[in-house]
């Protein structure tokens, strides 16, 4: 078989259903093999809009998402989405041509050195230089992408290596020496745990996204119900624990809700499971939390005391430690008197804002979808307020139902994203929530979602700015709105032009009758909402400061 | 304070930039670095001497070198047991007039010339850092015109 063939079949034998790429040059062998195949393969206007798209359909399915480009400038598009995979750990494999192994280091016409360049944006990656590799390479490569913690692997592939010719061999199994990620927790640690939860007066659940991966929502659920503790989850950990369940404290950190931030910084005991302290959650390090000790279960040592020096390491994959710790919890902690304090935080800062009945409200606009699709929808986002507004008005109850970019904060997610989601979940209604800054990022796919019938919703909350910065702007540079006005085209005719539906909403009244329409229109539907221009996100946590520490008249 | 650290990793292209790289991303210096075959082809050893400003800094950075796919085993030395050794080359002035003295001066430290030409010596030296550092210290009376060392390696007592 040649190197293309082999590349396909094995692709197909790991369960490969769809593709998302862009042809050039140096891969036509392998576009050459995939007109024959059953994969479907979905091309997307831009590289960076396949990456995206795989992205989203790994985050919304938990298989590995698969992207394809061509060498040089195919692979240098391909790399935001890869490092956007591999801030979040999202199970991925991006496939590039390379120039001919001989040409290689020559300069050669669409040479980039990919494996140098996404050495530190991916879990690991490849250059094949023998056809007789490329079995192994492809199959270790799924097995890195999707076991421990997750991550996205490129796989270069010359062009040569592709035509070569050499016998396909199936490597049976998977077997790296220095790849062994520990899947059960140490028991002694276990132990530790337990006494500490069993001391503990006010313990607080704190979780991020390695909970969706490894599948432990429900096991943190019994865990929360079992000692009556609080749940607050990271961005990334939104809808591993129900956003309606009354222990739910909704998201934490720099635009978290009041009561999670007041709940972590005054709880003696937090429960870290699969989230990694990043900056946005703890503020100000030395001041995060000071009265209380640590447990963090997590699969991935390097995320253990990085930022914040923990008490209890366990590492492991979190749903095998939640069953661990879960049998061996005995004594139950008396949380009555906590959770009376963290109701009274609830009463007193709920999220709120100021409804209005001649302008639109992005919030309104939010809870409207959420109300409109009873919750059950995915919701994917781009970056900015749009992004934190989706955050905190829309009540996420399902794991994998909140699709973002969490780490890498990368404008023009949402869109590639949400159609990767769609194909993966072709029952459930998608929505991309955008900002019209963020849209105008990836709006090229627009055209991909209507030639291959991929009828995604997006609502855009126009404020004509880029919000978040301009917020800043606001907040810290005394509203010198440098750079942050936008102009922008009339959306409703760039959706036309592209054969999707558009529509405007400018009167609040019209909100839900539009949401309403979108669902129903079997085609890809933009909405244009016309939005308060200078709203802002609150609650807000100045950078560098603790997080209780909140500002925004209305928190 | 120095560490350092030995690397047991897969003999594979593109492993050593992996290695350097998460070094370099902190603008951490590596001082020495030895690298080759063990008795296994397949696997290389690599001796790291790397000058932790943070050594909260260097504890991350260790538990990302475990998990480079390609990294099979890190072992900090720093407060283990272990043996250390550098190699040095190194050429001195050499004429009639301080011949004696150079001699005295390298059985003192079990050092050899291992080739003479223009009034020029080339020494050889495997010892301890303190001991180099004696040595290169007292060669300097001579003239010392080029110095090159391996870089430390160690191993486990
Ligand atoms: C690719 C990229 N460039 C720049 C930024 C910095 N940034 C963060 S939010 C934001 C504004 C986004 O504007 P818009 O999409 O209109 O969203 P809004 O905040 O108005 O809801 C910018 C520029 C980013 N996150 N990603
Ligand atoms: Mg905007």
């Amino acid at each position: 078989m040649t190197g293309a063939q082999i590349l396909i079949e094995c692709l197909e034998r790991e369960g490969v259903e769809i593709m998302f790429g862009y042809p050039g040059g140096v891969v036509l062998p392998i576009f050459d093999r995939l007109y024959d195949s059953k994969i479907r393969f979905i091309l997307t206007r831009h590289e960076q809009g396949a990456a995206h798209a795989a992205d989203g359909y790994a985050r919304a399915t938990g298989k590995v998402g698969v992207c394809l480009a061509t060498s040089g400038p195919g692979a240098t598009n391909l790399t935001t989405g890869i490092a956007n995979a591999y801030m979040d750990s999202i199970p991925m494999v991006a496939i590039t041509g390379q120039v001919k192994t001989f040409l290689i280091g020559n300069d050669a016409f669409q040479e980039a050195d990919v494996t140098g360049i996404t050495r530190s944006i991916s879990k690991h990656n490849f250059l094949v230089k023998e056809v007789k590799d490329l079995a192994r390479v492809i199959r270790e490569a799924f097995h890195i992408a999707s076991t421990g913690r997750p991550g996205p692997v490129v796989i270069d592939i010359p062009v040569d290596v592709q035509q070569a010719e050499c016998d396909f061999i199936w490597p049976q199994e998977v077997s790296i020496r220095g790849y062994k990620p520990t899947m059960f927790g140490h028991a002694g640690q276990i132990k530790k745990a337990t006494r500490l939860i069993a001391e503990s007066k006010k313990p607080i659940l704190y979780i991020g996204g390695g909970v969706i991966t490894s599948g432990a929502h429900l096991e943190v659920k019994e865990l929360a119900e079992t000692i009556q503790a609080p749940v607050t989850m990271t961005m990334m950990g939104l809808g591993a624990f129900p956003g309606t369940h009354e222990l739910s404290l909704g998201m934490l950190g720099m635009h978290g809700t009041a009561y999670a931030n007041h709940a972590t910084m005054e709880s003696d005991l937090i429960i870290a499971i699969g989230a990694r302290f990043d900056d946005r959650v703890t503020g100000r390090v030395s001041a995060f939390a000071p009265h209380a000790k640590i447990i963090h279960i997590d699969i991935d040592p390097t995320s253990i005391s990085k930022t914040v020096e923990v008490d209890i390491p366990i590492v492991g994959d979190a749903k095998n430690i939640l069953c661990q710790l879960l049998k061996e919890i005995k004594k139950k902690p008396n949380t009555n008197k906590w959770l009376q304090q963290v109701h009274e935080w609830k009463a007193r800062h709920p999220l709120r804002y100021a409804h209005h009945d001649d302008k639109i409200k992005p919030q309104f606009v939010i809870e409207q979808i959420y109300e409109a699709t009873r919750g059950e929808a995915i919701i994917t986002t781009e970056v900015g307020q749009n992004q934190m507004w989706s955050c905190q008005w829309y009540k996420y109850t399902n794991p994998r139902s909140f699709i973002s970019s969490g780490g890498l904060g990368t404008m023009g997610f949402g869109l590639p994203a949400a159609m990767g989601v769609k194909l993966g979940c072709p029952d459930k209604t998608v929505f991309d929530i955008a900002g019209d800054g963020s849209i105008q990022m990836n709006i090229q796919e627009l055209m991909t979602a209507v030639c291959n019938k991929i009828p995604v919703k997006i609502a855009i909350l126009n404020n004509g700015y880029l919000g978040m910065v301009r917020q800043w702007q606001e907040l810290f540079y005394k509203k010198r709105y440098s750079s942050t006005k936008l102009c922008n085209p009339d959306f409703v005719k760039v959706a036309e032009s592209y054969g999707a539906v558009g529509m405007r909403v400018a009167n609040p009244k019209d909100v839900r009758a539009a949401i309403e329409k979108a669902i129903e229109i079997d085609n890809t539907v933009l909405i244009d909402f016309i939005v308060e221009e200078e709203e802002n996100v609150y609650p807000m946590v100045p950078a560098g400061e603790a997080i209780n520490r909140m500002i925004g008249g209305m928190a | 304070m120095k560490h350092t650290i030995s690397v047991l990793v897969e003999n594979k292209f593109g492993v050593l930039a992996r290695i350097a790289g998460l070094f370099s991303a902190r603008g951490y210096n590596i001082s020495s670095l030895a690298v080759a075959e063990t008795f296994e082809q397949d696997i290389s050893h690599m001796t790291i001497v790397v000058d932790a400003q943070d050594e909260k800094i260097l504890e991350q950075i260790k538990k990302q070198l475990n998990r480079l796919i390609d990294v099979i085993m890190v072992v900090d030395f720093t407060k283990k047991e272990h043996s250390e050794r550098e190699l040095i080359l190194s050429k001195v002035n050499y004429s009639a007039k301080n011949k004696a003295k150079l001699k005295a001066l390298l059985d003192k430290y079990q050092a050899k010339i291992i080739q003479c030409k223009d009034e020029t010596a080339v020494i050889e030296f495997s010892g301890e850092q303190q001991e180099i550092k004696q040595l290169v210290h007292e060669l300097e009376q001579f003239g010392v015109k080029e110095l090159v060392k391996t870089g430390r390696i160690a191993i486990a007592s």
